[in-house]
């Protein structure tokens, strides 16, 4: 466990030696801030009309607010995790060091927890630029604080889920363009997959809609745990971080 | 310390290392000397684990590099033709890091980075990121990284490729000093080095060994006969080449033709025979001045060109050591 951290550490290292941390950061906060900011104006037209009509029904913040956002910033997602994932192990095969690690008294699933742990913290170092502006929903108005905290849980786990696959994808390549845009490639294909089948109630397109990683963060962002989703991001991540330990091992059969 | 048996690596096309076998005894440092692409680099991957074989077996330190590979690769150093660094540490930042993956910690590994780095010259580039380094700085961290957790045995690949003069003898004074603490296996296609450093030879070639010896055995045993290059002042090309084919034991005389008055031959012995005190004497007798008697050891080139180039070579030594 104490090799985990040692990977886990040196990568975090290296993201924030070059500009992608930083970079990654200000892409979010501009999107993030952006979708805040429209939801916000939707949330308050709505309430002045609501109120000129003369139903003075009160609003949700976290129905109108807090849901949205957290929609749409698992959406930003899919596009930030390949610039996260890509250069995990393109990198470290195309300029040798791969050779040390494979070389030291390390295990091969050592290595790959520690740089998908570190993806994952650096992850949540970039989600959590989005907590400014949830301060000042807590500023101004009284979100309930327990859904919020299920839709960052989620957010985390679908996170997790993809960017196992962003690190098998990067094992497989030399290549960092080739990783980033295999990696972009499937999760737009596992956002879009549901698309196809969301009115096709035979049971195939059941299976198929049941793949799409964004279905099963709709319910995190109601502010439900299910166990249905954990189970499924849960899996997710086990079977990208296996599918790497498995192409890490070839790449002893095959060089 | 480390024995390797029939060892094999094929790929789907073609056949790396073929069927080799040799061993290195503690503390010993050999020269694994061979073209470009005989597979010296497949065999130190064997023995460093990073591939497996697909016959035979390796062992470092009794511990069989398939079954045991995490015990084999504490006992370890290894540094690939690249060196393995990562651009955007810093000197001392990399080493510990390495050090940690060898699971050292603490005190111990922080005051074995100031001795690994008195050790490789390097102590006054500790806070430079690697990226800003020289080629030659960049050898030396890389050796660093190979011996900071103090390994039983080295594994250098082309340690020298791509430094300029100065660094490769610096280079090599080093890993002459560290020959005493680690076994040490040094793969490179440069034949001085491996007749200034290594005790040890295994030529391969094709993914064969071709030879194994000392340095000295193998220039002697494929001499066989003594060479001697004479230059002598003072007399006609014809009169010297008849009286220096009159010494017992000579076998041919050669000219090399003459230059201000001095001519100049290549003398070869009958196998077995020391002819240069004899020579010397006949050309003091007969009244001539001797220039310069040399001994034209056979370099450690000739026999890499005799071994490699052509198949009969490979045949010769196996003749010469019934």
């Amino acid at each position: 466990m104490n090799n985990v951290w040692v990977i886990c550490r040196k990568e975090l290292k290296s993201y924030f030696a070059s500009p992608i941390a930083y970079g990654l950061m200000a892409f979010f906060a501009l999107v993030s801030g952006y979708f805040f900011y429209a939801a916000v104006a939707i949330f308050v037209t709505r309430g002045m009309e609501m109120q000129m009509m003369g139903r003075g029904m009160p609003m949700d913040v976290n129905e109108w607010v807090v849901r949205p956002v957290l929609s749409n910033v698992s959406v930003i997602g899919l596009f930030m995790i390949p610039m996260i994932t890509m250069r995990l192990f393109a990198e470290e095969k195309r300029s040798g060091t791969i050779e040390l690690l494979v070389t030291s008294p390390v295990r091969d699933w050592e290595i790959i927890l520690g740089k998908w742990f570190a993806a994952l913290l650096m992850y949540a170092a970039i989600l959590s630029v989005s907590l400014v502006n949830v301060s000042v929903l807590f500023a101004y108005g009284r979100p309930d604080w327990k859904p919020l905290l299920v839709g960052y849980l989620g957010l985390i786990l679908q996170g997790g889920c993809l960017l196992a696959l962003g690190t098998f994808l990067s094992t497989t390549t030399k290549n960092q363009i080739v990783a980033g845009a295999g990696t972009f490639a499937v999760c737009l294909m596992l956002w879009v997959i549901s698309w196809l089948t969301e009115f096709n109630t035979e049971s195939y397109a059941k299976v198929i809609g049941y793949l799409s990683v964004v279905t099963h963060f709709e319910s995190f962002a109601k502010g439900v745990i299910d166990t249905k989703d954990l189970i499924f991001y849960f899996s997710m991540i086990f079977f990208g971080l296996f599918l790497s330990a498995r192409s890490l091992e070839s790449l002893r059969w095959r060089s | 310390m480390i024995r390797v048996e029939g060892l094999t690596k094929r790929y789907p096309r073609t056949v790396a290392v073929d069927d080799i076998s040799f061993t290195v005894g503690k503390g010993e440092i050999i020269g694994f000397l061979g073209p470009n692409g005989a597979g010296k680099t497949t065999t130190m991957r064997v023995l460093t684990c990073f591939l497996p074989p697909s016959a035979g077996m390796a062992e470092v330190a009794g511990f069989d590099v398939v079954k045991q590979p995490m015990e084999v690769k504490k006992r370890i150093g290894y540094l690939p033709e690249t060196p393995p660094l990562y651009p955007e540490m810093e000197v001392r930042e990399y080493l510990q890091f390495v050090g940690r993956l060898k699971q050292m910690s603490g005190a111990s590994l922080a005051a074995r980075i100031e001795e690994v780095g008195k050790r490789c010259h390097i102590d006054d580039v500790m806070p430079k990121l690697i990226s800003k380094l020289s080629k030659g700085y960049r050898q030396r961290v890389g050796l660093a990284q190979a011996i900071i957790h103090n390994p039983e045995v080295l594994i250098l690949d082309e340690p020298t490729s791509g430094l300029d003069p100065k660094q490769i003898l610096e280079t090599r004074s080093l890993i002459k000093e560290l020959a005493g603490e680690h076994t040490i296996i040094l793969s490179t296609h440069i034949l001085p080095e491996v007749e200034q450093v290594c005790e040890k030879v295994i030529i391969i070639n094709k993914g064969r060994v071709v030879a194994t010896d000392s340095v000295s055995n193998l220039t002697s045993r494929l001499r066989g006969s003594d060479a001697v290059g004479v230059e002598v002042g003072g007399a006609s090309q014809a009169d010297v080449e008849s009286a220096l084919g009159a010494v017992a034991g000579v076998a041919t005389v050669k000219s090399m033709g003459n230059k201000d008055g001095v001519v100049r031959f290549e003398v070869e012995s009958r196998p077995g025979e020391s002819i240069r005190p004899e020579i010397a004497r006949s050309v003091v007798q007969a009244g001539w001045q001797l220039h310069e008697l040399h001994s034209l050891s056979f370099s450690l080139e000739e026999i890499f060109l005799q071994l490699t180039s052509s198949d009969a070579a490979v045949a010769a030594p196996k003749g010469d050591a019934q």
